[in-house]
């Protein structure tokens, strides 16, 4: 082993450039989106462009402040967020256990595997209508909207995974006799961290998107109502402040998800 | 010596949809305790259906093949690759076999441990399997397969992924690790070197329909090491007789 001391001078060099890319991509981030930003302002200051139509920066920072002290922001806010990680959960969970299911016997996957297509090409807002209808007006309409969109990829993507696990370490676990329970718990599962935690990603996305079309189709809260109601009584303000809010978040939750997979994988995989 | 594996007249075979495959026709033959024993053939002669009607894993057509052993768990299996779980650490693939049978007495453990520090594995225990080499790898297979006590160890070119160097390393490295523990083993190659420094007899199969062409006796049990054998001097005479076997020729 080698420790810092016994590098060699072309080696600090080296790892001294390495560092300086490592810089350089962090501050051309950060640049990107403070010349934007800038940018924006400029035009909208400078009256080249309409801020009645395009909003500016520094008036969506007057409108996030003003609806955090006023209470509204944290009120819709909470409703998207809540909307958002209940159908996420109940999503993943349902299409963890519909993809060990379609696993466990081939019958049932040769059964489903059909429908199963089918419904994943279904644009699932055509369901809409009969959603608020069957569950009502309420938040649980949108938890229903974003659970539908995100179970079925869940199953589907799982399955495979589940059904690609290396045929030699099944034989393995037959020539130990182990039962399908076994086989499952102590190898197609932890073989299956990866795609799990794939899948929890895209399933950030995905519940997004349900939850505010949902809102869209049918809320008094949230941020997807906001972005309604803001865009038919043309406060551009307020959509261009939801838009980014929405952005952080969404942000937010991706990065949460992915420090979660770095400790679950850690360099095992 | 008492036969531990009996094979009778035994025949395996196989459909698909356009035909009717017979792998394996009328074999017979015995393996004694305590032997090792290696199956030669050339490839696709059925070599990996002879593995999976020993370790149970298909049943023959018609025939019979007899395990004289109370062992419930009498066959062990090490296969081509290592197959280490790579989310379990060496001491947890090591105790896979005996969680599955679910054996947690603290005998049992102890054996498994006792394995691990006797072959060079002690200080690896919490140690993930992407941190060790290809040949210590292998030999956590090996020490995985004989740690749930199997009265018969099967081999499926076990060395086949290594590389030469490795490769010779690691068959010394089982070789030594499966006389010391007194195992019967069976190996199954189409490697006539291979079969020859590590068998005490050699059943050479014929293409398929598999059946017995010849058994070989070495008489290399003496040597001690698979890389001596290979320096024997009727090393190449008997390599000569096998090839002429597994090429057609008649004993």
């Amino acid at each position: 082993m080698k420790n810092n001391t016994a590098l060699s001078p072309q080696h600090l060099k080296y790892l001294k450039n390495k560092k300086k890319a490592a810089i350089a991509v962090h501050v051309a981030r950060l640049g990107l989106l403070v010349v934007f930003l800038g940018v924006w302002e400029l035009l909208a200051v400078t009256g080249a462009i309409d801020v009645f139509l395009t909003s500016s920066p520094s008036r969506v920072l007057e409108t996030i402040v003003t609806m955090t002290t006023d209470g509204q922001l944290l009120k819709h806010v909470w409703a998207s967020l809540y909307e958002t990680v209940a159908g996420y959960v109940i999503g993943t969970v349902a299409g963890y256990l519909i993809a060990v299911a379609l696993w466990w016997n081939v019958h049932v996957r040769k059964v489903f595997e059909p429908y199963l297509v089918v419904i994943n090409s279904l644009p699932k807002i055509a369901l809409g209508p009969l959603i608020i209808l069957w569950a009502g007006t309420g938040k649980n309409s949108i938890i229903v909207m974003t659970v539908l969109i995100s179970v079925v990829i869940t199953a589907i993507s799982l399955m495979n995974g589940f059904c690609e696990t290396d045929k030699n370490k099944i034989l393995l676990m037959q020539s130990m006799h182990a039962t399908k329970l076994q086989t499952f718990t102590k190898l197609v599962a932890p073989a299956n961290l990866p795609t799990l935690t794939a899948t929890l990603k895209i399933n950030v996305g995905m519940s997004w998107v349900g939850s505010i079309m949902g809102e869209y189709l049918v809320s008094r809260e949230g941020l997807g109502y906001l972005l309604v109601y803001g865009s038919q009584t043309f406060r551009l303000d307020l959509v261009m402040s939801c838009t980014v809010l929405l952005c952080a978040l969404a942000g937010v939750m991706y990065a949460i998800v992915a420090v979660a997979e770095k400790l679950l994988l850690k360099n095992k995989y | 010596m008492q036969d531990i594996l009996i094979f009778e007249n035994v025949r395996q075979v196989f459909y698909t949809d356009t035909q009717e495959t017979v792998a394996i026709e009328d074999l017979s033959f015995a393996v004694k305790k305590g032997q090792f024993a290696a199956i030669l053939g050339p490839s696709g002669c059925g070599k990996t259906t002879v593995l999976s009607l020993i370790s149970r894993l298909i049943k023959p057509t018609s025939g019979q093949i007899k395990i004289l052993s109370d062992n419930p768990n009498a066959v062990g299996y090490m296969l081509q690759h290592d197959h280490l779980f790579g989310w379990r650490t060496i001491e947890k693939n090591i105790t896979l076999g005996l969680e599955i049978l679910g054996k947690k007495s603290k005998e049992d453990y102890l054996y498994a441990n006792t394995l691990m520090e006797k072959y060079g594995l002690g200080e690896f225990k919490t140690h993930y399997p992407n941190q060790l080499s290809g040949g210590m790898r292998q030999r956590t297979a090996l020490i995985r397969t004989l740690a749930t006590r199997p009265d018969i160890l099967l081999l499926d070119e076990p060395f086949s992924a290594l590389d030469y160097q490795t490769r010779l390393n690691v068959c010394e490295d089982v070789y030594s690790i499966i006389r010391k523990e007194n195992k019967t083993a069976i190996l199954v190659t189409h490697d006539i070197s291979e079969a020859i420094s590590l068998a005490d007899v050699i059943f050479v199969l014929t293409a398929r329909p598999s059946t017995l062409r010849a058994t070989h006796v070495t008489g290399l049990q003496d040597i001690p090491s698979p890389l001596k054998r290979r320096e024997s001097k009727d090393f190449s005479a008997q390599f000569q007789i096998l090839y002429n076997y597994l090429n057609g020729g008649n004993k």
